[in-house]
């Protein structure tokens, strides 16, 4: 049964003066911490598109759709006015560079870790030695928590050089007739290790929540599979992961928000390009998140902060997708605990 | 889990056995075993790089341009991270004690799906709008107050989280006696409700410190760079931090600066594992006590 301390002083009659006098200040100041709590999101993009407007007037559509970004001529040589505001003469802030690099690193991650991990979350559950198995969970819960810039440093000093020096020749020279894999093989640095590293940082993180929402599910649906005569395989991915469907969606967008919005490991190791776009898959890349970080000294030079200002525009860009995924996600985990409670309680 | 396999290993052996299955199943355990096997390498990695340039100088000098020491960001790291504890737990622990104790129900759904949401908003985002309110706009320069709050912002979920899943299992009749008996409310949640919650609300601290150790992103441009150890100044003195070591030193042409990276890296993955460890030993600690009553 519910009991909350509030309810019972309202209940309680004759309330003393003293007893609701406590009782106010109590829920006053928690309430301004929730509201602070609460309040953090909105403050933060109500800021960031204040201070973005500018940039956003400025750039027009032209951010959205040019590849060139461009801080413009900072030796007084005039200046450019459009839409009211003014930038340095020359300055062009076009993110699609960005944009689409974030969004190929993000979804070329989830074809890689998604896979990856119902496999890996399966034989967690199903087929690991239970004298071992508190052994890999621990290990896969440690590297969830392990700094994004740990996973930059090997990154850096180990995956790159073996992607420059033996993958991405051998697989140009090899494989180059499939598209996307041939052409220049590039120093290691770019898209192939971007997708590595992120890969590994998602994985355990969707493993923990499949692993989860597969224990959660009554084991009735796998042993009924399993008397109707499908084999372990079948009644495993035809019975348990599709009635554990919603919980797996959530988990797989949660993991496509992390990956959309990993800022050190991927500036690392991926190459940092700027005004070009990937050729194959070994060609350098920059995500929105990575170029915050790397354009952000560039930008401070700007005397006329129009750079500042279309950089809080990229990150007013990510933020709303991002803020976007993980409400879709938490929305569908919600709808899914929700029925299963119902389940279990009719 | 123990039933499961149980049935299933009973199952495989009086159910077809036919030979997709039996594939799929192999390439799930050599999934799993790639997968652990690479995370193990990097862990490996670290502790075999880093270990060796552990050396007991590090842990009493300061950095000097792209050697010396580690003590600066040892504790420019902690500080950071103790500051934004006393913001988070302040906050996060009103939070938690208003949804659970006041809030109507529509106040708990709005705040439980706010926080959950607050985990995933990109790090970089965070810093660069404290880079813009405070360190510009407000004109504290690179500081412990923009840093230790941004570090905060990443703090408060899992320590709201956590604090309100601990009170909310406070026993019901614990809290009615309390009343009975005549406890204001400040009384109860004080000696009632925070005591009981204890173990639950640490782990989430232990956590959220966790989190805290290992962020860069939101600091690089808050809490700046230091060489010297930090200052008791909240605004105007930059601070130094182990994450920001690992990702600059690794850049840099010299052997001295490399060692410094992998020192730092290897100090972060201690520092996280001792957390994890500690937080886990916590939940041990809670599922004893209620299994023995």
């Amino acid at each position: 049964m519910e009991f909350a301390v509030g309810d019972a002083v309202r209940a309680a009659s004759p309330a003393t003066l003293q007893r609701t006098g406590s009782q106010a200040v109590l829920r006053v100041l928690t309430g301004l911490a929730a509201l602070a709590s609460f309040m953090i999101i909105f403050l933060m993009l109500f800021f960031l598109v204040a201070y973005a407007y500018p940039a956003i007037r400025f750039n027009g559509l032209s951010f959205f759709i040019s590849p060139i970004w461009n801080i413009g001529n900072q030796y007084g040589s005039g200046t450019v006015t459009r839409a009211g505001f003014t930038g340095e003469a020359g300055a062009a802030f076009g993110a699609l560079v960005f944009i689409f690099g974030s969004a190929i690193t993000a979804l070329l991650t989830m074809f890689v870790a998604v896979p990856l991990s119902l496999m890996v979350a399966l034989s967690l559950v199903y087929r690991v030695p239970r004298a071992i198995r508190p052994l890999a969970n621990a290990l896969v819960e440690l590297m969830a928590g392990v700094p994004s810039v740990v996973y930059g440093l090997w990154g850096m000093v180990v995956l790159v050089p073996w992607i420059g020096q033996a993958l991405a020749p051998w697989v140009t020279t090899h494989l180059g007739f499939i598209p996307f894999l041939g052409g220049s093989a590039g120093s290691g640095n770019g898209l192939a290790a971007s997708v590595f590293i992120l890969s590994l940082m998602v994985i355990p993180i969707m493993v923990a929540t499949t692993r989860d929402v597969i224990l959660a599910q009554s084991n009735s649906l796998f042993e009924a599979s399993m008397a109707l005569g499908s084999t372990s395989w079948q009644a495993m991915t035809r019975a348990v992961l599709p009635s554990v469907r919603n919980g797996i969606i959530a988990s797989v967008l949660l993991a496509f928000g992390r990956a959309l919005g990993e800022t050190m490991a991927v500036l690392m190791v991926c190459g940092a390009a700027i005004n070009a776009f990937p050729q194959n898959v070994f060609s350098p890349v920059n995500t929105i998140a990575a170029v915050i970080v790397s354009q952000l000294e560039s930008a401070l030079t700007d005397s006329s902060g129009m750079a500042q200002r279309s950089l809080a525009e990229l990150a007013c860009i990510l933020f709303i997708i991002t803020l976007l995924v993980n409400i879709i996600a938490r929305g569908i985990m919600r709808g899914a605990d929700r029925r299963a409670g119902q389940g279990q309680s009719g | 889990m123990q039933g499961r396999v149980k049935v299933a290993s009973v199952m495989t052996g009086t159910a077809p056995k036919t030979w997709a299955s039996r594939t799929w199943w192999t390439l799930s355990v050599a999934c799993l075993v790639a997968v652990i096997g690479v995370l193990f390498s990097i862990f490996a990695f670290v502790i075999a790089r880093g270990i060796p340039a552990l050396k007991p100088a590090i842990f009493v000098t300061s950095t000097q341009g792209v050697a010396g020491g580690l003590l600066n960001a040892i504790t420019g790291t902690f500080t950071l991270v103790f500051v934004g504890l006393i913001i988070v737990v302040a906050i996060g622990l009103g939070t938690a004690i208003w949804t659970v104790e006041f809030a109507p129900k529509w106040g708990k759904r709005v705040i439980r799906f706010m926080v959950d949401v607050l985990v995933g908003i990109p790090s970089i985002v965070v810093g660069y709008f404290l880079y813009v309110a405070l360190v510009e706009i407000a004109g504290w320069g690179f500081s412990l107050i923009a840093g230790s709050l941004s570090l905060a912002i990443f703090m408060l979920p899992y320590v709201v989280r956590a604090a309100d899943v601990a009170l909310t299992n406070v026993p019901a009749a614990l809290k009615e006696g309390a009343v009975a008996l005549g406890a204001r409310p400040a009384m109860v949640v004080s000696s009632i409700n925070l005591p009981y919650a204890l173990p639950g609300i640490l782990t989430g601290i232990l956590v959220a410190t966790g989190i805290g150790l290992g962020e860069t992103a939101p600091l690089i441009y808050t809490a700046g760079w230091s060489n010297y150890l930090p200052k008791l100044a909240l605004t105007h003195s930059p601070v130094g931090y182990l994450t920001y070591v690992v990702w600059t030193y690794i850049q840099q042409p010299f052997e001295a600066s490399h060692q410094l990276a992998y020192a730092a890296a290897a100090l972060l993955m201690i520092f996280v594992f001792l957390t994890n460890l500690l937080a886990r030993s916590f939940v041990e600690y809670k599922l004893g006590k209620n299994r023995a009553r």
